[in-house]
């Protein structure tokens, strides 16, 4: 029982770090229908600048709370990030926008190359270990044990995507957005600037990135120029199993998927008499996709597409 | 210049002559190659002809039929696999190459309908998802199926592979033909031709035959391609399963050309690549499918003598090669995406499809236009 709990908690904290960089995904997607692949880039982005920016603090000596370093880290990675996926947009992929979509999907590709090779000649190819600013606390629960960074990450995604809802549907930007998603040119004869609403949005996706980096390597302690491929390739799926496009969906695929994946790890070689080990774990997530799929072919709160007549 | 162009290449005689130069430069290139930058290269335009027959395979699937594959490379390795275990010391077993390599091709063409089959209702991304799933799912499996029973022999991969050999004759001897001597990336080079130079022809022959024209069709169109009569099931289905021996053939000469594989060699990067190599190339065009492939193939070799040049250029090496081929790669990718977006040798098909674009316009104007038709 208490195993359950704890793959529950941990399913329940990596999940919502996926949510946050699936959102970016599916942001981008229901707007420009793109599969953002430099997206995962972005967040290892923003967990390397955290790094550099608390290792230049702990340079200079700097007596200051841990806490408030981290802050200053995220902040900068924030900014940097920001900044990243608007250049992204611009240099990338709006002159593609009226191209076939697989000559976008190349483009993507070769951003994320040039990204990861990026961070590969300024950072260097060895891990990055998270330095232990940040007191950690652990409390029991029922059998389990929770961390308050465990805690935090979670209210800190809670609260984001919270936020990113109202944003969406309160606001007239998050109306822009949505009459954007439906039909582009239109919106732009209601009197939208589309090529603000497409920049935002990568802005606001990019942002969200950099702070789910960071919170990916003060979790695992560890940050790597190659660890946006695998993260970004899990969102993905994140975003795919809850519909992409929709931003619930993402969220709900978000921690779907860091669920299945930790009971997975837990229990598969239970489930299969010993055969698989826990390494099969990613297997697992994959095969509750496809299944998802199968039987949903538009992921799980995806709108059905009308075929054409 | 044009019309002389035109004139030039409706002339049978001149054609032919191009087909013999170019047969004859093909005939000679790794003599070539091999005097001119070293043995090394030969290696490498070997491995390019794998590529060529790796993404002719992809660009049914991709190209023809508009599914998009991220997962391809799974059939790459389920050819090279099935060859490595079949053919070394790891089970004992050493089968022949001329039963491997159609057994390869069949079993991976099984593997792509047990991949279609459940996805058929999937469209676009959806499909380029569980498809990207399905080949990291049995890479994970080649990796750790070392145990409880040892399978794959997991991520230290198979050893000491058999090499191509046909009756008495081992592709990775060397050998003497009229006073020649051919090594053997050299007699490789010529056998990875001649099974290169049959998969375009086939791929060629199936571009214009009934079945291409249905593979057209539901790219184009799925609903109105079914109420024309295709029976969509079963041709994407067939796209999955031609694609995918055409992937199990390349996967067993590369198996028994490298003489040992591992899981690494088939991670979702190489599955990028081949796809950036016919995208890049021009979708659809087989020319253009060749061209992606030998570019692709060649260009990050390429970049490996930019050391060189830093040393020529500042005296001493700025930043590693290494580190910085990649990079330049990926900064390629975008900038010709950018500049040709429908790639760099488009079909016919695809051009007419950039309706917006002026220049295609103004060609389809003067065609309309043109008398002479």
């Amino acid at each position: 029982m208490d195993i359950l709990t704890q793959q529950l908690i941990n399913g329940l904290v990596l999940g919502s770090i996926y949510a946050l960089v699936a959102l970016g995904y599916t942001m981008v997607y229901g707007i420009l229908e793109l599969i953002n692949f430099a997206h995962g880039e972005v967040t290892m982005f923003g967990a390397m600048i955290c790094l550099a920016v608390i290792g230049a603090f702990a340079g200079s000596g700097a007596d200051m709370h841990g806490a408030i370093i981290v802050l200053f880290g995220l902040l900068a990675a924030i900014a940097v990030c920001v900044g990243l996926g608007f250049v992204i947009e611009r240099v990338a992929y709006r002159p593609l926008r009226r191209a076939p979509r697989l000559a976008a999907l190349i483009t993507a590709i070769g951003v994320s190359i040039v990204l990861q090779n990026l961070a590969m000649l300024i950072w260097g190819k060895q891990y990055i270990s998270f330095p232990p600013l940040l007191p950690l606390v652990r409390y029991e629960f029922g059998g389990a044990v929770i961390t308050n960074l465990q805690i935090f990450i979670m209210i800190l995604s809670c609260l984001l995507m919270a936020g990113l809802l109202l944003l969406i549907k309160r606001t007239r930007l998050g109306r822009a957005m949505r009459a954007t998603a439906q039909a582009q040119d239109i919106a732009g004869l209601m009197g939208i600037n589309v090529n603000t609403i497409i920049s935002l949005t990568f802005i606001i996706g990019a942002a969200l990135a950099a702070i789910a980096g960071v919170m990916v390597s003060a979790y695992y302690g560890l940050a790597h120029y190659y660890m946006g491929f695998m993260l970004g390739l899990k969102a993905f799926t994140a975003a795919v199993l809850g519909g992409i496009g929709n931003i619930a969906g993402a969220m709900l695929g978000g921690l779907l998927l860091g669920v299945i994946e930790s009971l997975g790890a837990g229990y598969i070689g239970t489930l299969t008499g010993g055969f698989l080990g826990s390494h099969y774990q990613d297997v697992f997530a994959f095969f509750v996709l496809i299944l998802v799929l199968v039987i949903r072919p538009s992921g799980l709160l995806g709108e059905r597409v009308v075929e054409r007549a | 210049m044009t019309e002389r162009w035109q004139k030039l290449r409706h002339d049978h005689r001149v054609v032919w002559l191009v087909y013999i130069a170019l047969a004859m430069l093909l005939v000679a290139l790794p003599f070539l190659t091999g005097a001119a930058l070293g043995r090394g290269w030969v290696r490498i335009l070997d491995f390019t002809l794998l590529y060529v027959m790796l993404a002719l395979g992809l660009n049914i699937v991709v190209g023809y039929a508009g599914l998009l594959d991220l997962g391809y490379i799974a059939f790459y390795a389920v050819g090279a696999y099935l060859y490595a275990l079949l053919a070394s010391p790891h089970f004992g077993l050493h089968l022949p190459f001329w039963a491997l390599l159609p057994m390869g091709a069949g079993i991976a063409g099984l593997f792509g309908i047990l991949l279609g089959a459940p996805t058929l209702r999937l469209r676009g991304d959806y499909l380029a998802i569980v498809t990207l799933g399905f080949g990291e799912i049995i890479r994970i499996f080649l990796n750790n199926l070392n145990a409880p029973i040892n399978i794959t022999n997991g991520p230290q991969g198979v050893n000491l592979i058999d090499p191509i050999a046909f009756g008495g004759f081992s592709f990775s001897q060397t050998h003497t033909f009229f006073g020649a001597s051919f090594p053997g990336i050299y007699t490789y080079y010529y056998l990875f031709l001649a099974l290169a130079l049959l998969i375009i022809f086939v791929s060629l022959r199936l571009q214009n035959s009934r079945i291409g024209r249905a593979w057209v069709a539901i790219r184009e169109d799925e609903v109105a391609a079914e109420a024309m009569g295709i029976n969509t099931r079963n041709i994407k289905l067939l796209a999955f399963a031609m694609g995918a021996s055409f992937a199990g053939i390349s996967g067993g000469l590369f198996a028994g050309f490298q003489g040992f594989i591992s899981p690494e060699s088939f991670n979702l990067f190489e599955s990028i690549i081949v796809l950036c190599m016919i995208v890049l190339g021009g979708m659809g065009n087989i020319a253009g499918v060749i061209l992606g492939a030998v570019l692709l193939t060649i260009f990050p070799e390429a970049l490996r003598y930019i050391g060189d040049l830093q040393s020529y250029l500042f005296g001493h090496i700025v930043v590693d090669a290494a580190d910085l081929r990649m990079l330049i790669f990926g900064l390629a990718l975008v900038l010709i995406m950018v500049f040709r977006p429908a790639g760099l040798l488009p079909s016919v098909r695809r051009r007419h499809e950039f309706g917006s674009d002026a220049s295609v316009l103004a060609q389809e104007q003067a065609s309309l236009y043109d008398t002479r038709r």
